[in-house]
C-alpha cells in the first residue's frame, strides 16, 4: 500500500476542473434566422432555453424547413406531434434540426387543425423524416401530404384509431388476439 | 367360407403365374398385371388409373452429360449471377422477426439479386408497448420507471434525459454530488453497453469466445449497479430532483476494482480482435455510412463519429456538469464496421477516464435537491412530524405539479442522441412525452448502409448499428 501512495500526486489530474462552467451556447445570428423566418408571414420566433423556437402555419412549413436546411440546419434530429385537444389548432408537429458546426438547434413548431390534419411532408428534404412522419401518422393521425409510404409503423396495419390522441382512452379498446389462434 | 377363400386365392395365384408380365402388352396386358396385384380383394381395377403421368422420362443412353447431371456426377455451377436488374430475378427474403442476429424482434425485408442486396426495408413495431401513452398516465415522479425500460441496455441515460427535461420545467438546482453520481452512473452504463456491443458483434460474426469475454466484464459493472440501485437493469435511480439514494459505503473500492478489471478485459479484446484476419475481413469496408447520410438520417453517436463526424453532445451541449471532466472524443474516418469497433473501444477508455476523475473528486453534499416540492421528506422526519407524513403521502400518491411548457433535453447515450421532448399543461402528469430514440434513426438508416452489399455482411452491419429494439419500438 505504501508503494501506491505516490499515485496520490497524480490525483490532481489537470483535466478535472470542478469550477468549470458549461460554455455559453451558441445562438444563430439574427441574420441567419431572418433569412429563414422573414419570407414567411406566419412565422414567428422566440428563444426558449437557449434554442430558437420558430412557430409557423401549416402552409409555410415546408418552405421554412427548406430555408432552414439551406442555412446550415442540415441534420435531422427529431419529428413528433402533440395533441393539444381543446386548443386551436389542435395538433402541433414539432421538428428539431441541428447544425453540427456551430453547434445549435432549431425547433420548428407547425400547428395543424382538424380531425384529419394535413401537413406537407419534409421527407423529400430529410430522408430521416420518413420513419418519424410514419410514427406521427400512426400514433396521432397526422396526414403528411406527399409522403412516399405513409403507413402504420409501430401498430399493426389493421389497428383502428390513433392512440396518442387525447380522445383515445387507455384501456377502452380490448385487444383481441383471436386471429393468431385461428391460424391453426 | 374359408374353403372358398382358399380356393380363390389359389386360383388367383395360378392366374398370376399364367400371365407373363414381360410379354403382356396393350390394355389387356396391363389389366392382367393389375389383376395380379389386387387379387384377393375382389376389387375390379379401373383401367383409367393407369397413365404415364409422372413417369420419369428416360434419356437415350448416348446423352452422357445429361445423364451425368441427372446422377449428380457433374454439378452445374449456378454460383455466378448476371448483373441484370430483372424483376423476375429478384428474390425477397424476410430476415426476422425471430432471428438470433436481429438483437430482438426486428424484421428486415431483403430484396436479393443473387447474393447482392438491392433493397432493404426494416419493419419494426413488434415490441411496441405504447410507453409514450403510458407515460401520460404516470405522475412525474413515476416517469423514470417507465422510460428506464425503453432502452434497456442504457437505462441510466433514459432516466437522466427524462429527469433533466423535467428539471428544466421545474427550474430546480441539483446538488453537485447528485450531478457527479449521475455522470458516474451514466458513464459506467456507457461502458457496460459498449461491452455488450463488442460481445454481440463478436458473436454475430463468429467469434463466440468474444461473447463470453464481453459478458464477463459487463457483469462486473452490473454488479456495481446492483449494489448501488438494487437492480441490474431498469434501475429507476435517477429521478427528477436528484438520485434515489446516496452511493453505498465502500463504493470507492468497487470503482477502483472496476478501473483495474475492465481495462484488463478490454486489453484482452484488443488482443483477440484487433489483428484477427477473420474479424478484419468481416468488418473492414462493411456497412459504410457517409457523413452526409448521417446528417440526412439523423445518425448520431458512435456511428456518426466512426464516419468522421466530430460530434459529441457531452462536448457540444454539456449536461449534468460533465464539462468539469476531461475526456476526448474518438473519431474514425472510414465509417465502416471496423471504425465503429475502434470508436466504441476508445469510448470505453474515455468513459473509464471520466469515472476515475469522479472517483478522485466526488463532491460531498446532498444526493438530491433540498426543494421540498419534488423531494419527499427524510424518512426520519416521517416518524416525528404529521406534516412530513402527509407530505410524503401526497408526493407519492398525487405527485407534484410541473409548470406548463415544453422542454427538449438530449443526452449522449451509448447509441447516440437520446432526446426527450416533454409537454406539461401544469398538471401532475405529463401532457405528452416523446422520446427521440437513437436506435429508431439507426434502424431507419440501415438501407443506406446495406444497399448493394452482400447478404453475408447483413449480420455484421446490423450488429454494428447496435439497435436496441425496446428503444426502437418503445
Amino acid at each position: 500500500m505504501a508503494e501506491e501512495e505516490p499515485t496520490a500526486e497524480e490525483v490532481a489530474e489537470p483535466g478535472v476542473d470542478l469550477e468549470a462552467e458549461a460554455p455559453p451556447r451558441a445562438l444563430p445570428d439574427e441574420e441567419t434566422l431572418a433569412t429563414i423566418v422573414e419570407p414567411h408571414q406566419s412565422a414567428s420566433w422566440v428563444v426558449a432555453d437557449d434554442e430558437w423556437v420558430v412557430s409557423v402555419d401549416a402552409a409555410d412549413y415546408h418552405s421554412l424547413v427548406e430555408a432552414a436546411m439551406e442555412s446550415g440546419f442540415d441534420t435531422f434530429i427529431d419529428l413528433c406531434a402533440v395533441d393539444y385537444f381543446r386548443r386551436q389548432p389542435r395538433f402541433e408537429v414539432v421538428l428539431t434540426l441541428l447544425d453540427y458546426t456551430t453547434p445549435m438547434r432549431l425547433r420548428v413548431r407547425a400547428g395543424v387543425d382538424g380531425a384529419e390534419p394535413q401537413l406537407s411532408t419534409v421527407s423529400d428534404l430529410f430522408a430521416g423524416a420518413n420513419f418519424y412522419e410514419r410514427e406521427a401518422y400512426d400514433l396521432l393521425g397526422i396526414d403528411f401530404v406527399g409522403h412516399p409510404d405513409l403507413t402504420r409503423i409501430l401498430l399493426p396495419d389493421e389497428w383502428e384509431g390513433h392512440p396518442l390522441r387525447k380522445d383515445y382512452a387507455v384501456g377502452s379498446v380490448p385487444i383481441q388476439f383471436k386471429e393468431s389462434h385461428k391460424a391453426q | 367360407m374359408s374353403e372358398e377363400n382358399q380356393t380363390e386365392e389359389i386360383d388367383s395365384a395360378e392366374g398370376a403365374v399364367a400371365v407373363d408380365a414381360t410379354t403382356a402388352t396393350g390394355e389387356e396386358g396391363r389389366r392382367q398385371i393389375h389383376d395380379m396385384w389386387v387379387a384377393g380383394t375382389e376389387e375390379r381395377a379401373d383401367i383409367r388409373q393407369f397413365t404415364d403421368e409422372g413417369a420419369q422420362e428416360l434419356l437415350p443412353v448416348e446423352d452422357e452429360t445429361a445423364l451425368d447431371i441427372q446422377r449428380g456426377v457433374v454439378v452445374d455451377d449456378d454460383y455466378e449471377f448476371e448483373d441484370a436488374r430483372d424483376e423476375d430475378e429478384l428474390q425477397i427474403i424476410n430476415m426476422g422477426p425471430q432471428h438470433p442476429s436481429t438483437h430482438g424482434v426486428l424484421r428486415l425485408h431483403l430484396e436479393l439479386e443473387g447474393e447482392t442486396i438491392r433493397r432493404v426495408k426494416p419493419i419494426i413495431g413488434y415490441l411496441h408497448t405504447g410507453m409514450e401513452k403510458t407515460g401520460e398516465t404516470l405522475t412525474w415522479l413515476q416517469g423514470p420507471t417507465n422510460v428506464t425500460r425503453m432502452d434497456y441496455l442504457s437505462p441510466f441515460h433514459n432516466e437522466l434525459a427524462y429527469s433533466l427535461a423535467v428539471e428544466k420545467l421545474l427550474n430546480v438546482e441539483i446538488p453537485e454530488r447528485a450531478q457527479a453520481i449521475r455522470i458516474l452512473m451514466t458513464e459506467l452504463n456507457r461502458v457496460s453497453s459498449h461491452l455488450l456491443w463488442v460481445a454481440t458483434q463478436g458473436m454475430d460474426i463468429g467469434a463466440i469466445s468474444m461473447m463470453i469475454y464481453g459478458w464477463r466484464e459487463r457483469e462486473l459493472v452490473l454488479d456495481f449497479f446492483e449494489k448501488v440501485t438494487g437492480l441490474r437493469m431498469n434501475h429507476n435511480f435517477i429521478r427528477p430532483g436528484g438520485v434515489a439514494a446516496d452511493l453505498p459505503d465502500g463504493w470507492e473500492d468497487d470503482i477502483e476494482a472496476l478501473l483495474v478489471d475492465v481495462p484488463a478485459g478490454v486489453d484482452e479484446y484488443h488482443e483477440i480482435l484487433d489483428e484477427n484476419p477473420i474479424f478484419l475481413d468481416r468488418c473492414q469496408g462493411i456497412g459504410v455510412i457517409t457523413p452526409a447520410e448521417c446528417r440526412a438520417y439523423g445518425v448520431t453517436g458512435a456511428i456518426a463519429r466512426a464516419s468522421g463526424v466530430d460530434w459529441d453532445l457531452r462536448k457540444a451541449f454539456p449536461y449534468s456538469g460533465i464539462e468539469k471532466y476531461e475526456f476526448d472524443v474518438p473519431v474514425g474516418k472510414h465509417g465502416d464496421v471496423l471504425d465503429r469497433y475502434h470508436v466504441r473501444m476508445a469510448e470505453i477508455d474515455q468513459s473509464l477516464r471520466i469515472v476515475k476523475q469522479i472517483l478522485e473528486t466526488m463532491p460531498a453534499g446532498d444526493y438530491r435537491t433540498e426543494d421540498r416540492k419534488v423531494t419527499p421528506p427524510p424518512r426520519k422526519r416521517i416518524d416525528e412530524s404529521m406534516e412530513a407524513l402527509i407530505h410524503h403521502f401526497k408526493i407519492f400518491t398525487s405527485g407534484y405539479k410541473v409548470p406548463a411548457g415544453e422542454a427538449w433535453q438530449s443526452v449522449e447515450s451509448p447509441r447516440g442522441e437520446l432526446g426527450v421532448y416533454i409537454v406539461s399543461n401544469g398538471g401532475a402528469k405529463p401532457w405528452r412525452i416523446h422520446v427521440r430514440a437513437p436506435s429508431f434513426a439507426h434502424v431507419q438508416a440501415l438501407p443506406a448502409a446495406m444497399t448493394d452489399t452482400l447478404i453475408a455482411d447483413t449480420i455484421s452491419t446490423l450488429a454494428s448499428m447496435d439497435p436496441v429494439l425496446g428503444d426502437v419500438d418503445r
